[in-house]
């Protein structure tokens, strides 16, 4: 019992990192059709900012605050600088975003060396609480916590704001948006704000889960995102969540009950078998590329 | 310089009229042959070229880099047989590649077969595997292939990884034994080239040949409007499985060839990385023409290359860090530039003397309109 209670608590806290990467990248390609490789050099510039921020004498929250708002400026410049003028080639923005996430980590690992380096946790989060027997790292609770305020957030901006409606409106058909004569395209810039935002948090908050920083943390991160985004539907934020939930427990049972590494695979097996067995029920997916 | 047809078969070259037709122009579409007689003989050439290469061409440090270049420009190659002429972005191309290098490399490593046969028998694996999971990819059209395809290729990677048995190596990968003896040793440099400039003519012959193939002008129609296809009465799914599994059939093949090259079987090659870095080569040169791909893989490998080099010579240490930083990371670099040759050059690198051209035609019509 005090095995599978730190399992579930593990595999949620996992769960809740991937829903903070997938929540941005299926809003994203939901409304724009952009399958976003940059954000993972979003998650990597959210984790170095915070490091940057905590290593310099900030303390835990306020670096937190700073890693998220320099990786929202990145996403905004990101989406003005380089997305915006390619808007009518879809095919070109995913290129650029891929060059991105080869130029950003590169970057920061010119500037701080490619090795991992420690994150500074502060006391309070490194410790550990007993629960039902099990002992258990506090910063789960950090991660799941953080998860469901910006599911909440996300929801409550998507359901009660104007731009939430657009933004709903503009998943569902965006030809349709812009003939009622609204401009999608800055609803363009406050998704991809929204989702780097997300990104540098879970950035942030990877950084106290792993312990460490590497540049090349962000990709390892975005591929499992991919999953969570395909499981989940394309453009469904509640689908994201649920398919973190489901992805992050997979992978811990199966790492510990079965050899290490198998986590991985079961959840690429999971996503094959899904594929196969229900290719039409994941409907969104068949819309072609460019 | 109007002779370079760079152009793909499928956009007619502009002003290929009456003017085609002098001879000296026939006799100029086949300026391939001559390239490849050269790159036959570039072996015993002593001739240097400082800033291109380190050492004279015919010396073993500059064949091998040459002989990267190659291989790299016909994986590009047949990766946009996926790509530029399909239609499909697939994520998972070193899979196949990965595949090939390690079956071989395993089976003559574990099960003690000659080199011949663990080649063989290495690229049927690939190809198998191609077919495998191409079969299930392609039920899934647009990104979501995509995503299945990165999935794949990232559980192919974590096998590797993981080292099942002890037989592929986990990080360190494994350095293969018993390779033929012409390929072996620094003085057998050249045989690595010739391989890899077979590879890559093999390789552009084949894709030459597929998409001029009734099958190639069914992937052209499902590169541009799927739908249509479908309404002629075709089915797409099986036209793309074959794209995809000589596209895996080919990489496999590099995979084998790259074996040869580097002596050993590196997890490097099994990542996204890898497979982004070969859209970055197909995009550089031209996606969808008959050579861009090709020259984009040279000119990246080659790139990659000196600019490691260069981050490793003590010349920049020098520098202020504003350039140094960025000027001693090869992959920043080539992000940049990927990205600028996305916006200013899209149709890639073969399409820059086209370009250059009508924009001087461009000009020249506006000082007549003027005059």
């Amino acid at each position: 019992m005090p095995t599978v209670v730190l399992l579930t608590l593990t595999g949620l806290g996992l769960g809740a990192l991937y829903f903070l990467v997938a929540s941005g990248l299926s809003l994203i390609f939901g409304l724009m059709d952009v399958l976003n490789f940059a954000h993972g050099a979003l998650i990597a510039i959210g984790a170095y900012a915070t490091w940057w921020a905590a290593s310099n004498g900030s303390g835990f929250p306020l670096a937190v605050g700073f890693g998220t708002a320099v990786g929202t400026a990145a996403a905004v410049l990101l989406e003005l600088g380089l997305i915006r003028p390619l808007y009518r080639r879809p095919r070109e923005q995913v290129l650029v975003t891929v060059g991105v996430s080869l130029a950003v980590p590169a970057l920061l690992a010119g500037i701080w060396g490619t090795d991992t380096r420690p994150f500074p946790t502060p006391a309070a989060l490194a410790g550990t609480f007993r629960l039902l027997g099990a002992t258990v790292p506090v910063n789960r609770l950090l991660l799941i916590g953080a998860a469901l305020l910006v599911l909440i957030g996300l929801e409550l901006f998507l359901a009660r704001t104007r731009f939430g409606l657009v933004v709903r409106a503009g998943v569902e058909d965006r030809a349709m948006v812009t003939a009622l004569g609204i401009d999608v395209r800055r609803a363009f810039t406050v998704v991809f704000a929204i989702g780097g935002a997300a990104a540098a948090l879970a950035g942030a908050l990877g950084g106290v889960y792993y312990g460490e920083v590497d540049p090349g943390q962000g990709g390892s991160l975005l591929i499992f995102a991919f999953v969570v985004v395909v499981m989940g539907g394309l453009g469904s934020v509640r689908g994201a969540a649920l398919a973190s939930v489901v992805v992050g427990l997979v992978q811990q049972f199966a790492d510990y009950y079965t050899t290490g590494g198998l986590g991985d695979l079961s959840v690429v097996v999971m996503l094959a078998a899904l594929l196969l067995l229900r290719p039409r029920g994941l409907a969104r997916l068949t819309g072609s590329l460019a | 310089m109007r002779t370079l047809t760079l152009t793909p078969p499928h956009t007619p070259a502009p002003a290929a009229g009456a003017a085609a037709r002098s001879p000296l122009r026939r006799a100029l579409r086949w300026w391939p042959l001559p390239v490849l007689a050269l790159l036959v003989i570039a072996p015993y050439s002593a001739l240097s070229l400082p800033g291109l290469f380190d050492g004279p061409l015919g010396s073993p440090g500059t064949l091998q880099l040459l002989a990267l270049c190659l291989v790299f420009g016909a994986l590009a190659t047949g990766y946009d047989l996926l790509l530029g002429r399909t239609g499909l972005l697939s994520f998972g191309h070193a899979l196949y590649f990965a595949a090939g290098t390690y079956a071989t490399n395993t089976l003559m490593l574990e099960s003690g077969l000659g080199f011949w046969t663990s080649a063989l028998l290495g690229l049927l694996f690939g190809t198998a595997l191609a077919v495998l999971l191409g079969s299930v990819c392609l039920r899934v059209g647009g990104i979501g292939f995509s995503m299945v395809t990165l999935a794949f290729a990232q559980a192919g990677s974590i096998v590797v990884l993981n080292d099942p048995g002890g037989v592929t190596g986990g990080e360190e990968g494994r350095a293969a034994q018993d390779l033929p003896s012409a390929f072996v040793g620094i003085q057998h440099t050249a045989n690595l080239y010739w391989i890899a400039l077979a590879y890559l003519v093999v390789t552009l012959a084949a894709v030459d040949w597929a998409v001029r193939s009734p099958t190639g002008r069914v992937w052209e129609g499902i590169r541009e409007n799927e739908r249509r296809v479908e309404v002629l009465g075709l089915r797409p799914y099986g036209y793309k499985l074959v794209a995809f599994v000589l596209a895996g059939a080919l990489a496999a093949l590099g995979g084998i060839v790259y074996l040869l090259l580097t002596g050993g079987a590196t997890p490097q090659t099994t990542t996204t990385d890898f497979t982004l870095s070969l859209l970055v080569m197909v995009v550089l040169g031209g996606s969808g023409s008959r050579w861009g791909p090709a020259v984009g893989g040279i000119l990246y490998t080659w790139a990659q290359q000196r600019l490691t080099d260069l981050a490793g010579s003590g010349s920049i240490a020098g520098l202020p860090a504003v350039l140094r930083v960025p000027l001693s990371q090869p992959l920043f670099l080539l992000g940049a530039l990927f990205v600028l040759v996305v916006y200013a050059l899209p149709g890639g690198v073969v399409r820059l003397p086209d370009r250059i051209r009508t924009g001087r035609a461009a000009r020249r019509g506006t000082r007549e309109v003027a005059a």
